[in-house]
């Protein structure tokens, strides 16, 4: 599962840090059909986390209507130097990740 | 008698050379108007993020089969053209062209898979596939911001008049041609959407319809779709004419690959 991250790479204490993240995903709903009437199985992404140094400061519980390939932007507060580690799951148990240092001066 | 050779030489090399823009244009050029103005300012600004633009996966995709060695040859993109950024700026404005070789119209997609199939011994891309998309994009989003200019002279002038016959034909249930929308009727409304000047610059494309990244083949195949006429078969030589006709309609847009369409 290919994704994108953008955060940035060094910041000051106490400021407010904005986390981008884009999903290569085609969130199949569940409720459409193929070519030959059979109900394509629904897959999305059901879970995404996002950990702070090891807390979790984002959590998402995805569902069907949520388009193909998610974007998602949150905010956190940068308090020391650390990794940020994002984390997600799908329907058909497949995970992706993705993880950046932050370093906080 | 030489000179006098040479110099017809030159005239000739110089006529053949004649850019597109020196023809007379479709729609006047304060009037031209790329896909992306008749969208949303939120489809705008999500095609002009680098980041948010969904595009950009395939642009990713497309960077890393640049230098991925494959075929016989075991040769890259990248072994013979090296960096993409500078030998692969301004190449997309220029295609559909005549492939020397064969003397055949080809375009972005099919030139990419010519150079598979003659020079890395390799499989052609099939087309439509998540590859060709990918590789296609990444390398028409390296002349983003450059016009749009084809050569519609010399072997490409019969080409050239089959695609505005192609574009200026009637079909399907609707009995409607490319012109009756995106010539005649464009900016106003089709239900609740605008109709547009139906300009290829930001292909391959992603459509929020499709929830993916697709071809200007595909896209073509959505508006024969639309006016219920038969959709030809992907690399189909119609598209390929009708496909020069576009660029050369559209001449002077600058390409946005990936664009972010409706």
């Amino acid at each position: 599962m290919a994704a994108r991250i953008q955060v940035p790479a060094s910041t000051k204490r106490g400021e407010v840090v904005e986390i981008r993240l884009l999903i290569q995903h085609p969130m199949e709903t569940g409720y459409r059909r193929d070519d030959v009437g059979h109900l394509i199985k629904r897959n999305v992404i059901t879970l995404l986390s996002c950990r702070y140094d090891g807390v979790e400061v984002f959590r998402a519980d995805l569902s069907s209507g949520i388009a193909a390939n998610p974007y998602l932007q949150f905010y956190t507060v940068a308090g020391k130097s650390g990794e940020l580690e994002l984390y997600w799951i799908d329907d058909e148990g497949k995970q992706g990740s993705e993880r950046q240092a932050i370093k906080v001066t | 008698m030489r000179r006098a050779a040479a110099a017809v030489a030159t005239a000739v090399l110089a006529l053949l050379a004649l850019p597109a823009a020196a023809q007379q244009r479709a729609i006047p050029l304060s009037e031209l108007m790329s896909g992306s103005a008749f969208l949303g300012a939120d489809l705008r600004s999500l095609q002009n993020d680098d980041f948010a633009n969904p595009g950009m996966l395939w642009i990713e995709r497309g960077a890393k089969l640049w230098s991925e060695p494959a075929g016989t040859k075991k040769q890259s993109c990248a072994s013979c053209h090296e960096d993409a950024k500078t030998s692969m700026r301004g190449v997309a404005a220029g295609y559909p062209r005549i492939d020397a070789e064969s003397g055949r119209l080809v375009n972005l997609e099919g030139r990419i898979n010519l150079c598979r199939t003659r020079r890395m011994g390799a499989e052609p891309f099939k087309y439509e596939s998540e590859e060709l998309l990918a590789i296609t994009a990444y390398v028409a989003r390296q002349s983003r911001g450059v016009p749009l200019n084809v050569f519609i002279d010399g072997a490409a002038k019969s080409h050239f008049d089959a695609g505005e016959k192609a574009y200026r034909l009637r079909r399907g249930q609707m009995n409607l041609s490319c012109a009756h929308c995106h010539e005649a009727n464009w900016g106003k409304r089709l239900l609740s959407e605008t109709i547009s000047q139906g300009h290829p610059n930001g292909y391959p494309a992603y459509r929020m319809e499709w929830q993916t990244m697709g071809s200007l083949e595909r896209r073509l195949r959505a508006c024969l779709s639309g006016v219920r006429a038969e959709m030809l078969p992907y690399g189909s030589p119609e598209y390929l004419d009708l496909e020069l006709y576009l660029a050369w309609r559209a001449q002077g847009l600058l390409i946005e690959t990936p664009g972010v369409r409706r």
